[in-house]
């Protein structure tokens, strides 16, 4: 049995037998069902780095979003000097280390595509070197360039034609998460050491493809680790041996994610399940009498300090999908074992403090994984910070310990995974509203005119008939569901080849388990659609060719978000057809089909190229985000509403049910204890009913309208909303997102 | 029982302002004061509009009980208005069903309706052995002024209160705070002195008044007195609050 002297102190032996932090978590941790009154506030380091960092971000604004970026460098583990937030506070930094050699300076990615790297520097007026650019387009072949050379004409226009949109084939997939916990347990020798033992283990007698790619894989792996080691030292630390204290700990751990950020720029870049892990270090120097709470509560400002400055160097057309700069270094604190035991500790209380400490930020996406089990005083003390800062998501524990276990972590907004056991294929999203109307015009593509989609008979009649839609679209969605399919497949399958996540696979199991993660947008404009061709009386209006472009709906009809289950039935049957498609396909790898409904705020783009719609939603306008019922469509409060998403079941949508709800302080209550009692209700009456995901903002819409015009008002520098499954700061978002954001529906009384 | 209904204005699935906790809120139509800051003028005409609904106890209390997850040991019902009293045999249907449920059940009424004369008093003698709560909202004390912005008398209203405290129920006094109407020094002394001699005032709240109900009036076509008041200011309430004891009445 492998023994080290830094784990002095621990219990269990299985974690020490293999790779397994979950075994070394349950026979270690404490956990806290006390208050918030333990918490130490800010030092004098934190001040400064933090008023530091300010000033950056300030002259990140002024700059156009940008304060620099790397021309020269292809990013890599090992290929920058250490950089640190301000040379002169150098020493004050308790974690180190940044993904280039200064302070928000963007990297080179050129592995998912030269020509999206190129242009993130060209648009924010960098040049970046021509030698790049004969590398990677002479001699070395990008992601996007096999995507592209291998797409069918019916991906394309699918694609084009953006009722498949929004996909990973010009930018990282993401949405891997290392279990970065493991450097600080094993330090890198041991990680090493099972990785070449899996290696050594791979492809008995069989030389097949499968085992030659996943031999390439495991070398590639190992490297990525010898790197790290290489990286950290760079930054005076040695971590081939594992952590020996708090400090270390945070620090081994924060490298590990530090060499995933240096590598991909995916679409999401979560950290992970740390704060119960990191507890157990945090607890051991404090009952060794070798660090104050003071001292533990730094170190994890000075972590959060550093998710608050992952960047990436990003085209327009992907912040236009993903507006505000986010990241996802998404932070799942909170959560139960499988034994029953609450899996809150005092640092869980810290992570959530850091908010105070620094006020609010959409980095890291600070999420709660929540249920009605956990200490009053913590779901208390979170509620209360969702109050004071608008910065926190809540994602029902209850409904994914089932299915993740107890070691799950949120791998992107909202979507969970097991930590180092799992990886997920992020698919983006298929736009079920266009998907209707193909139905409807026999394929032709209302917007475009184009036949995209098989050219069915399309419906002829004036009305339209319930049944004969719900015919023709059932159809449609078999065969949207299978070029969606098809053209992930492909993707995927070029991402691993040329753009393969080494650093971030070299902390999973080698036997690794894979999703397929799917999505759906234009969720709740579909129900209400197909409520109204069945409540109402639906007319077609076409254009000169026929082809139907909008509609006049006579008559009331029941809509999705009013607790009404003459709509919500719909929805179910909607979320549970699509799925069954999907499953039908192969998909890459052997990994599972999941699907979702949630789009960020990419609503707004998607609803610029959806045409209108039977529910009244006309061409171009938003479509509403993730699971989230239509602008104006709820009217009988929050809690109807809620009730209607929490209708969905989460096993159809193991990706996840994103719900965004907007609440007026004085609405929730005349004072903040109030506020945070009926807070705390709310959540647990909306999980109790098997619900999801929950983004909870608290502020009036007249603040949002007051930092829409005044947004160089020092209050509202760090404004932090909750949007989509993530948050993001109100001003960085583009005016049109910010007049959408404003549109929707704020809960309050009258 | 069960064939009364109710004339239902609207509902609201998440009530947090009125009554302990979250709470499910009908809102009955039909109301006999004109209160000249009135929020919900759509609520006033007896007969209601197009727009009302005729439900019975059950639907009422059926459509709430979806709720009943989210309302934990505080919550419950609270029927406003209108004036719910105007509805007291359908208020005392359903608040008995809501009784053998075990819901919480509140009131948040102006008291106008309220006389010692049958057959209303009998009846809402019955109603208080199945409410727990009354948010009586006191709009002046005094009666011309009272007069002045509501159209009507409060002595029965104060008798109202006085019923209350004699018997012990439960309240939550309220007061509309309207710059030049209900906000004078003297008045709200008087009114301060008035509710020291209830035994049953478990809180007392001021409501800033809010210019949010004005454009209601404008869609029903009727003219808004009140055009040139702006909000009270944080100086008023705190004085108001003060006052009136807002923080010396703890719930029990």
């Amino acid at each position: 049995m492998a023994n080290f002297e830094q784990w002095e102190g621990f219990k269990g032996n299985i974690w020490r037998e293999e790779i397994n932090t979950r075994d070394f978590i349950q026979n270690n941790y404490t956990p806290y069902d006390g208050d918030e009154s333990f918490l130490a506030g800010p030092t004098e380091a934190t001040d400064k780095l933090w008023g530091k960092l300010q000033q950056l971000q300030k002259e990140e604004r002024a700059k156009g979003g940008v304060l620099d970026m790397d021309t020269h460098i292809v990013s890599g583990i090992t290929s920058h000097e250490p950089g640190y937030i301000d040379p002169e506070l150098k020493d004050l930094e308790k974690i180190v280390g940044l993904q280039t050699d200064k302070p928000l300076k963007r990297a080179f990615m050129p592995f998912g595509g030269i020509k999206m790297a190129e242009e993130a520097c060209t648009t924010y007026g960098y040049t970046p070197d021509p030698m790049l650019h004969k590398i990677f387009t002479e001699y070395h072949k990008t992601h996007n360039q096999g995507v592209f050379d291998a797409y069918t004409p019916e991906m394309r226009a699918v694609r084009k034609n953006k009722i498949i949109t929004g996909l990973p084939d010009t930018y990282g997939r993401g949405r891997i998460v290392g279990d970065y916990r493991r450097i600080a347990l094993y330090g890198i020798d041991r990680l090493v050491e099972a990785k070449q033992d899996d290696l050594a283990n791979c492809g008995n007698g069989k030389m097949r493809d499968s085992i030659i790619r996943q031999r390439e894989e495991l070398s590639d792996q190992i490297r990525a680790l010898k790197q790290m080691k290489v990286m950290a030292a760079s930054y005076g630390c040695d971590i081939s041996k594992p952590a020996a204290n708090a400090r270390e700990a945070v620090q081994w751990t924060y490298f590990g994610y530090l060499a995933a950020i240096k590598t991909q720029n995916g679409a999401a870049m979560s950290i992970g399940r740390i704060s119960t892990f990191l507890d157990i270090y945090i607890k051991r120097d404090i009952d060794r009498g070798i660090l104050t709470e003071q001292e533990a509560q730094e170190l994890i400002d000075h972590l959060v300090l550093k998710l608050r400055m992952v960047k990436f160097a990003r085209i327009p057309s992907y912040n236009e999908l993903f507006s505000g700069d986010p990241v996802w270094a998404t932070l799942s604190i909170g959560g139960k074992g499988q034994d029953g035991r609450s899996m809150v500790t005092k640092n869980d209380f810290r992570f959530l403090h850091t908010l105070e400490n620094m006020g609010p930020a959409p980095e890291p996406n600070m999420t709660v994984l929540y249920c009605d089990k956990l200490p009053e005083a913590f779901r208390r003390y979170a509620a209360a910070i969702s109050v004071r800062t608008s910065s926190v998501q809540y994602e029902n524990d209850d409904v994914m310990r089932p299915v993740w276990g107890d070691d799950y972590a949120i791998c992107c907004c909202v979507s969970a995974t097991q930590t180092g056991k799992e990886m997920q294929f992020f698919g983006a999203r298929a736009n079920l509203a266009k998907c209707l109307m193909y139905a409807i015009n026999g394929g032709v593509d209302a917007k475009t005119k184009v036949q995209v989609g098989p050219k069915y008979r399309p419906i002829t009649s004036e009305y339209l008939d319930y049944d004969e839609v719900m015919q023709k679209y059932d159809d449609m969605m078999t065969w949207l569901a299978s070029v969606y399919v098809h053209t992930l497949n492909l993707i995927h399958y070029m991402h691993d080849k040329y753009n393969y996540e080494a650093a971030e696979m070299a902390l999973i199991d080698t036997n690794v388990r894979r999703t397929f993660a799917t999505g759906i947008a234009g969720f709740s404009h579909v129900v209400d659609s197909l409520s109204a061709i069945k409540y109402a009386k639906v007319k077609t209006i076409r254009d000169e060719n026929g082809i139907v472009v909008d509609f006049e709906t006579e008559g009331d009809f029941p809509r999705y978000g009013n607790d009404d289950d003459r709509a919500d039935d719909i929805a179910v049957w909607l979320l549970g057809t699509f799925l069954k498609k999907l499953k039908q396909c192969h998909t890459y790898r052997d990994s599972e089909p999941t699907t979702s409904i949630l789009t960020i705020t990419s609503n707004v783009v998607y609803g610029k190229a959806t045409s209108s719609l039977p529910d009244g939603r006309k061409a171009g306008e938003p479509l509403s985000p993730g699971a989230n019922p239509s602008y104006g469509a709820e009217k009988n409060g929050l809690l109807a509403s809620l009730n209607s998403v929490a209708k969905l079941p989460y096993e159809w949508a193991l990706d996840g049910i994103s719900n965004t709800q907007t609440i007026n302080p004085d609405a929730l209550g005349h004072t903040e204890e109030e506020q945070v009692t009926n807070l705390v209700n709310i959540l647990d009456g909306y999980f109790e009913k098997g619900a999801h995901h929950l983004n909870v903002n608290v502020f009036g819409k007249e603040k949002l309208i007051d930092a829409m015009e005044h947004p160089e008002k020092e209050e509202y520098a760090n404004f932090t909303i909750r949007v989509s499954g993530y948050a993001v700061k109100f001003i960085d978002l583009t005016k049109e997102q910010q007049m959408d954001v404003i549109s929707r529906t704020c809960h309050a009384t009258m | 029982m069960g064939d009364i209904k109710g004339l239902i204005h609207s509902t609201e699935s998440f009530g947090a302002a009125d009554g302990p906790g979250i709470r499910f809120i009908v809102f009955t139509q039909g109301c006999r004061m004109r209160c000249r800051f009135c929020h919900n003028p759509d609520t006033w005409s007896i007969e209601g509009d197009g727009t009302c609904t005729e439900m019975t106890a059950k639907e009422v209390l059926d459509k709430a009980l979806r709720y009943r997850s989210y309302w934990k040991k505080d919550g419950g019902i609270t029927v406003s208005g209108g004036e719910p009293l105007l509805q007291i045999d359908f208020l005392l249907d359903l608040f008995r069903l809501a009784k053998e449920q075990g819901v919480s059940t509140c009131i948040d009424t102006a008291g106008n309706p309220f006389t010692r004369e049958e057959p209303f008093f009998s009846k809402f003698r019955q109603l208080m052995e199945v409410t727990d709560l009354l948010l009586l909202d006191i709009k002046e004390i005094d009666p011309e002024r009272h007069k002045n912005i509501t159209g009507f008398d409060n002595a029965n209203i104060l008798d109202m209160a006085r019923y209350l405290s004699d018997i012990g129920k439960p309240v939550w006094i309220r007061h509309v705070l309207v710059p030049g109407l209900s906000d004078f020094d003297e008045d709200l002394d008087a009114l301060a002195e008035f509710i020291g001699t209830l035994s049953n005032v478990q809180k007392v709240e001021v409501l800033p008044y809010h210019t949010l109900g004005k454009f209601k009036w404008e869609n029903l076509g009727l003219k808004y007195s009140l055009e040139d008041t702006a909000p009270p200011s944080a100086e008023r309430i705190d004085n108001a609050q003060r006052i009136l004891g807002a923080g010396k009445y703890a719930e029990k």
